[in-house]
């Protein structure tokens, strides 16, 4: 009999341990400090420099922050951007997560055919290019030869078709109508995958009690996926947060109309590397970087301190 | 023990070999930045074997980036040493910050720099005009370009004026068969460049409205600006269904494929439109405002190029930029890209009759450049990217143009202070 693995390491030899964990570990903490703690902190630093024209940079403490967020030139267009970031967020947890717990659920109903095809067909999207899919949408919803308008006009809703891409009042719901279209495969693999790790002998239980495959889904399996929709829920929070390249590829780097579509992401790519005759602004740009990622920060904490901890595991 | 001794020194003798060879590829060789992906076929086709007659030894490698990413890439390379040889310059103050950060040189000195006006060269002076730090190629112009059959059509002729533009307009409203006037808004930049800046020098009268806006004796909120903005709010009626959401790619494809009547255009259309449109094609320059007599028209200076300042080639940089100066290669250029225009003293047949036409407004109207170019978009808030935004939204109907003007202005009004 093979003896448990903690008596092992506790019976070696101190030197041989460490030996042992910079084996292991080392790779992953060099690799991981390289290309993720590094930049991190080297982006704070710059964040707190100032460059003259002749690129010569010198310190200024929190002035560019003090800049964002006091002076309105910059605060308007960053609480603008802050603001439609969260609609865009509110707009995937209403819909991405629910449609794609709803499609797991469908998925991992008894006696469906064709499963591996739904799944496929369901997660092709997540796997495109967001750049494909950007000109594919922009397509489709174009008024001059899209076929969206022609669709709703078939079924006599014609009069509802708008330039939706192109209205201040609408662009931002489709844009992120679109990038729910895309990434919706993601929570729909991940609780698919819960949902089958749910023992069958609980399901047959509650059948045997008499319960229908609704209340089933609503009783018995959602409480127990509860905590890979809580992750789902914060991937999307660090996605969206991050999200930069759909509105890019769509609508550019001004994001219009009128900056309705702007979000973080956009908002530092153009102080960062500049839009046309805008000159890009390094330090600017990573005083902007660094409060995302405190704004990240901030939702992850209220996230593990709030509901993590909440949430019931069962173990099976 | 000898053996691998041996062994190692001949490998290592060839590696120092392989060194050299690299080396010496090196010396005699080019490597040019650009956003102009769309010319890579005419760099390596035409101009670069042409160069390569004079000077056979000299390898020119054209390394675009595309448009949208050039500034930022350009930026990152040149910062991180890996940039190329020579260097295309965009106008005023995206190439002037990079001279300023000794990324490019000085090139006063070249052969052929005497062949250019000062007008030619100011986008890539200092602003006291005294260094040139890029050796200017093509400039381009603003207009309209129209479909010829459908002007047939219904009887239309070239508009010489604002009024019998909006009557042509009118008139292909009311035929139906095309889109009177191919424009969109959400690029944004189509309302600003070929919106705004197309039909408004001719209210600012050109080059003295320019300098007065940037003396400060002009501002943006007065009558003729207001009144620019207030005729391209006229044009949203004549424009594609759902024109807001109309790309500019859109925009191209709806004139090629010949559904619309009139297209605002710049001349660099001409090449594009060359290759998809089956039907004839005339140009006319923007249409005058009742009561003006001269004309002006949108000849904006584009592109130029320059020697980056850590190329360990500046010899055989210095024989390309020297041989750009010259009659041959303008008329290659302007030949090979109709549409964009050398800027060369030395006049130049182009043979394309909608380029050609574009060109010739030169002889009978004022040349000018866009207003936001020069020194106006230093700060922030950056006016050409308000110019973008309140255009495309004074299109729409978003926005009056009073406001749009008042907007422009409050923006200059927070960092620029014009010189006394």
């Amino acid at each position: 009999m093979a003896e448990p693995v903690s008596n092992i390491t506790a019976q070696m030899p101190r030197a041989k341990l460490a030996g042992l964990l910079l084996f292991f570990l080392g790779p992953a903490v060099v690799i991981y400090t390289l290309f993720s703690i590094y930049p991190l902190v080297a982006t704070m630093a710059l964040s707190t420099y100032t460059s003259d024209p002749s690129g010569a940079r010198s310190f200024v403490g929190l002035a560019n922050f003090e800049t964002l967020l006091g002076d309105a030139l910059w605060s308007k267009p960053f609480w603008n951007a802050l603001g439609n970031n969260l609609i865009f967020f509110a707009v995937h947890m209403c819909m991405q997560n629910p449609i794609g717990i709803a499609l797991a659920g469908l998925l991992s109903l008894p006696g469906l055919r064709l499963k591996g095809f739904y799944r496929t067909v369901m997660f092709l999207p997540t796997m495109l290019s967001v750049v494909i899919v950007g000109f594919s949408w922009n397509l489709i919803l174009s008024p001059l030869w899209g076929v969206a308008a022609g669709a709703l006009k078939a079924v006599g809703l014609g009069s509802l078709f708008a330039p939706w891409l192109g209205l201040e009042s609408s662009a931002l719901v489709t844009l992120s109508l679109i990038s729910v279209w895309q990434f919706v495969g993601i929570p729909m693999m991940l609780i698919y995958a819960a949902l089958l790790n749910i023992p069958e002998e609980l399901i047959d239980a509650a059948r045997v009690d008499g319960l229908g495959q609704f209340r089933i889904f609503f009783h018995i399996k959602l409480p127990l996926v509860l905590p890979t929709i809580s992750l789902v829920s914060v991937l999307t929070f660090v996605a969206n947060f991050n999200a930069f390249d759909l509105i890019y590829s769509v609508k550019g780097a001004l994001a219009g109309p009128n900056f309705a579509t702007d979000i973080l992401g956009t908002f530092f790519y153009r102080t960062f590397f500049g839009n046309q005759l805008q000159l890009g602004n390094p330090t600017m740009g990573a005083a902007v970087a660094t409060v995302m990622f405190f704004i990240i920060l901030l939702g992850l904490c209220l996230y593990l301190f709030l509901v993590q901890r909440r949430i019931r595991r069962y173990a099976f | 023990m000898r053996r691998t001794f041996k062994a190692a020194m001949g490998a290592e003798l060839a590696a120092l070999a392989l060194l050299a060879g690299l080396a010496s590829a090196q010396a005699g060789s080019l490597k040019i930045e650009s956003w102009r992906n769309d010319d890579a076929d005419i760099w390596n086709s035409k101009i670069i074997p042409a160069f390569n007659k004079h000077y056979p030894d000299i390898k020119i490698e054209f390394a675009p980036s595309a448009p949208k990413e050039y500034n930022a890439a350009l930026n990152a390379r040149l910062d991180g040493g890996t940039a190329g040889d020579l260097i295309t310059c965009r106008p005023f103050d995206a190439s002037l910050a990079l001279y300023q950060k000794h990324q490019l040189d000085a090139v006063d000195g070249l052969k052929g720099m005497d062949n250019f006006s000062d007008v030619a060269k100011a986008a890539w002076q200092t602003d006291d005009g005294k260094t040139t730090f890029c050796v200017p190629i093509a400039s381009v112009i603003a207009g309209f370009i129209y479909n010829k059959e459908a002007f047939a059509k219904v009887g239309a002729s070239e508009p010489k004026t604002l009024d019998e533009f909006h009557a042509v307009l009118e008139k292909f409203k009311k035929d139906g068969t095309y889109v009177p006037l191919v424009m969109g808004t959400a690029d944004q930049w189509e309302a600003a460049t070929m919106g705004f800046q197309n039909v408004g020098p001719d209210y600012w009268k050109g080059e003295t409205g320019r300098a007065n806006l940037i003396a400060g004796k002009e501002k943006l909120t007065d009558p003729q600006y207001v009144a620019a903005f207030k005729e391209i709010a006229s044009w949203a009626p004549y424009l594609g269904s759902g024109f807001q959401a109309q790309t500019y790619a859109d925009s191209q494809n709806l004139f090629s494929l010949g559904k619309g009547a009139i297209y605002a255009a710049g001349s660099w259309d001409i090449s594009t439109f060359r290759g998809q449109a089956k039907f004839a094609m005339g140009a006319f320059p923007p249409p005058q405002p009742a009561g003006t007599t001269d004309c002006y028209i949108s000849d904006h200076t584009d592109i130029a190029m320059g020697i980056n300042a850590a190329s360990k080639n500046k010899e055989d940089a210095k024989k390309f930029l020297e041989w750009l100066t010259t009659p041959e290669f303008a008329a290659i250029y302007a030949n090979a890209l109709p549409g964009f225009f050398p800027l060369a003293k030395t006049a130049v047949k182009v043979d394309d009759d909608v380029a050609a036409a574009m060109v010739g407004w030169r002889q009978t109207c004022k040349s000018t450049i866009r207003n936001s170019y020069q020194i106006l978009s230093r700060g922030t808030p950056n006016l050409e990217n308000e110019l973008w935004n309140v255009s495309a939204q004074v299109v729409n109907g978003k926005l009056t143009p009073d406001a749009a003007g008042k907007q422009l202005q409050d923006g200059l009004d927070k960092w620029y202070k014009p010189a006394k």
